[in-house]
């Protein structure tokens, strides 16, 4: 094992350095709280301009002592007890690197830091909003930071030292020690964290007392890139469920899953309303109370995973010292914002005037949908706790409730979106719109009609689910075509504003989504059997051979591997190598599923143990259109980038202004 | 962390969900077996169903399960029987009985808090239609506002 050689007082001096950078930090925000606010307050422009330096300077140290428990993590320095009990110097680069963040002192410093990288890009970027209004915003977003900083130097400092250092660690989780879980956790936080800045926003604007279309468009970019980072983020870590918990379940309702989708699911009807702000003026004040709700759901979310209220199967620190920490921030931020709110809302007036049957009503049942669901998966993720505490009854709420619960708001708002989508501003007509969308309906309905018809007798879900996918599919499709012009033409098309392109890509993937989930959970095919070396089995439509099991060994465990070849008609399609394996440091065993993965299904292969008559317990799974779940959310992150890239967001940011887009010749 | 390390230590005993051992020759009465355990909570895991769980216990209550199918219970007259031994925790799905009612009446009924108060607004939005004219911007100042923003 070779080890960076250097003189133990330098590995020591970066650490120092890393702790005193924290500290500083720390410090800087604190000033960035106090001194923009009260320069905005008297109109000192000094005192405001101050915090663009201050935001800077805080990004620049928290990404030093980040840095530097990076540093520490790679240079494997055992003298500092988070690396003891997270790492081990056998373990490949990659998740040493991603062991910084796989831990809860590390990952609150990771928090931190985005805490303070999107203030510094306020700082940078935000050249075009009004001097108090960013004062304010920056002051906000710094005194996040303040209780965050102090949650990590008081509680929970990954500066720790050891006063005997051991000679190896303990090694992280080897479920942890995944490509797809490494990044899984820092685009989380870049959502939850994103949402931070529509908070700031929102009580910025509440100080103020004025918002206006500006503030709907400020405050749009910050609330879409939240929400795309937490799409990625939450799509990687289904995805690893599914091919790492070894049975392909790729959601299961669990109290820290919910923790991250709640939050998502405001920040999708926060980006909708915000629209509603930008180009009606309307809905201000529910716009504000949703940007505080959905920073306060970030904030919820962090108290689950760190407080181990709720019991979970990735609960992190079960320490009630920080538990409470956490919840006094939360109190504090959404308490606080909450009674500004009440103080001020009556003062955001709304402007534009509509019918019932128009695009901002259409939005607002969106929101109405995306808000009350989200209720829903709040309300049964506490229940267990409410009703031991209230009504002395110790029961669960899992999977099938929400189930139950939830999928019909996402049924409803499937059936609605598209034409919701169609309907003008101001006043529109439901005919005009359902009429302009018949194809798209008939289409939809032809193609559920004869799937049902295919898989005979078979549960309806997913006809439905196909239904629906190809509803909104083909509904953003004649969206997307009708805004060309009267005759649309496919140059325009292409001519479109990125906003546009952003809405139809984004419903698509949802509809995609939707559609997978339903396939998936109707079509699903399940084989378990004892599989005798060299005797070939059928399971659907697929020939299995289990041909050899090896022992194997890797970097920092043992595996037991098995060759399955894998026949469609006698033709040879794959050999798969599931895995069973066992990571002596860290004294755990995991099973690593193999998988063919295709467009339309995935074969899925999980080997157990060997039983007494020599042969191995092999499960096979058919998955159709398993890929699908997670393009469609692909899909939808793409959308949002799209969206992002809007030229109008630019100019809203302060770049220079250009005549609108000359008329196309043609 | 480390307590869920020792949890999943003590758990991961190189045992996986249902084994072909427990699979009843009945495929009918198999299935429903599958059904209901879905539902049933593994007691010494996190959030996982006993059929899905790893756990020894999860395998002897599948087993339990199927025993008490194949001497002739109903579904529910198996569920009630693990019920009573292991408490009303063990079930995934709350029943609907007595407060679990506010569980699964809270999405309906806010719902129809939420309809109702959009309602309101809406009705609200489109009545100052028609006065709203005299102190808005006029339809000049509209048309500049909107180009403004549209840039």
């Amino acid at each position: 094992m070779v080890l960076v050689q250097r003189p133990a007082y330098k590995r020591a001096m970066i650490t120092e350095l890393g702790h005193f950078a924290l500290i500083l930090a720390f410090l800087v925000a604190i000033v960035q709280t106090v001194v923009p606010l009260i320069g905005a307050a008297r109109r000192w422009n000094g005192w405001m301009v101050f915090a663009e330096p201050a935001a800077l300077a805080q990004f620049l140290l928290t990404a030093f002592a980040f840095g530097a428990l990076v540093w520490a993590f790679t240079t494997s320095d055992f003298s500092l007890r988070v690396v003891v009990e997270n790492s081990h110097s056998a373990k490949p680069m990659l998740y040493k690197i991603s062991g910084t963040w796989g831990n809860h002192e590390g990952s609150m410093l990771l928090w931190v830091l985005i805490v303070a990288l999107f203030g510094a890009m306020a700082a940078v970027f935000g050249g075009g909003l009004p001097p108090t209004l960013k004062a304010r915003v920056l002051s906000v977003q710094a005194a996040i930071g303040v209780a965050f900083f102090a949650f990590i130097l008081f509680t929970s400092n990954p500066f720790d030292r050891l006063a005997v250092p051991p000679f190896d660690g303990r090694d992280l989780n080897p479920l942890l020690q995944d490509p797809g879980l490494a990044f899984h956790p820092p685009f989380l936080y870049l959502g939850y964290v994103g949402l931070s800045m529509a908070f700031s926003f929102a009580v910025a604007a509440l100080i103020e007392g004025r918002v206006d279309a500006a503030w709907g468009r400020w405050v749009r970019p910050w609330t879409l890139a939240a929400w795309v980072f937490l799409t990625i983020g939450i799509a990687l870590g289904s995805w690893w469920a599914y091919y790492e918990l070894g049975w392909g379940g790729f959601w299961f309702w669990d109290p820290v899953e919910n923790a991250s989708f709640m939050p998502w699911l405001l920040a999708a009807a926060l980006l909708h309303s915000a629209i509603v702000v930008e180009k009606r003026e309307a809905l201000k004040s529910w716009t504000i109370l949703l940007a505080i709700i959905a920073f306060g759901f970030s904030l919820i979310g962090t108290f689950i995973v760190r407080s181990g209220l709720l019991t979970s199967v990735h609960a992190f620190a079960n320490d009630p010292e920080r538990g409470v920490f956490i919840l006094f921030i939360l109190v504090i931020f959404i308490g606080g914002a909450l009674t500004l709110f009440a103080a001020r809302a009556q003062a955001m007036e709304a402007k534009g005037v509509f019918g019932v049957v128009s695009r901002e009503s259409a939005l607002i049942l969106n929101n109405i949908l995306l808000a009350v669901s989200c209720f829903v998966v709040f309300f049964g993720t506490l229940w267990p706790m409410v009703a031991e505490m209230a009504f002395d009854r110790k029961l669960s709420v899992g999977a099938p409730f929400f189930n139950a619960a939830f999928t019909p708001f996402m049924i409803v708002l499937g059936i609605v979106l598209p034409v919701g989508a169609m309907l003008p501003w101001k006043r529109g007509r439901l005919g005009r719109a359902a009429w302009s969308l018949r194809y798209a309906f008939a289409l939809a309905v032809a193609l559920a009609v004869l799937i049902w018809a295919m898989q005979s007798g078979r549960s309806a879900l997913g006809p439905v689910g196909l239904f629906l996918g190809a509803w909104i599919t083909f509904g953003a499709i004649v969206d997307l075509w009708s805004r060309t012009g009267r005759k649309g033409s496919v140059g325009r098309l292409f001519r479109l504003p990125g906003a546009d392109w952003g809405k139809a890509v984004a419903h698509t993937g949802l509809g995609v989504t939707m559609f997978a989930i339903a396939g998936l959970t109707a079509w699903e095919v399940e084989d378990i059997r004892v599989a005798q070396s060299g005797q070939p089995f059928e399971v659907g439509q697929f020939t299995l051979t289990l041909q050899d099991v090896r022992r194997v060994q890797g970097p920092n465990y043992f595996s037991t591997t098995a060759d399955v070849k894998v026949e469609k008609d006698g033709r040879f399609i794959n050999v798969l190598n599931p895995e069973k394996r066992d990571y002596p440091v860290a004294g755990m065993p995991t099973t690593e599923a193999a998988i063919d993965y295709r467009f339309l299904r995935d074969l899925y292969v999980v080997i157990g143990d060997q039983q007494a008559d020599g042969g191995w317990v092999l499960r096979t799974y058919i998955k159709p259109l398993a890929n699908w779940i997670w393009g469609g959310c692909f899909l939808m992150a793409l959308g949002g980038l799209l969206s992002l890239s809007d030229r109008r967001f630019r100019v809203a940011a302060g770049a220079q202004k250009t005549p609108p887009g000359g008329v196309p010749a043609e | 962390m480390k307590r869920l390390l020792v949890i999943l230590l003590l758990i991961a005993s190189p045992v996986s969900a249902v084994q072909p051992d427990e699979i009843l020759d009945d495929p009918a009465l198999e299935a429903r077996a599958r059904d209901i355990s879905t539902g049933l909570r593994c007691l010494v895991c996190r959030n996982e169903s006993i059929d899905e769980s790893n756990a020894e216990l999860a395998r002897d209550l599948r087993i339990l399960l199927r025993e008490r199918l194949v001497a002739g219970d109903t579904d529910q007259q198996a569920v009630d029987f693990i019920v009573a031994r292991y408490g009303e925790y063990v079930l995934l799905n709350p029943t609907t009985t007595g407060a679990n009612l506010l569980l699964w009446l809270s999405g309906p009924i806010m719902l129809l808090i939420a309809a109702a108060v959009g309602w309101r607004f809406l009705r609200n939005r489109s009545s100052q239609q028609n006065t709203a004219s005299s102190d808005s911007l006029s339809t000049e100042e509209q048309k500049r506002l909107r180009q403004i923003l549209e840039d």
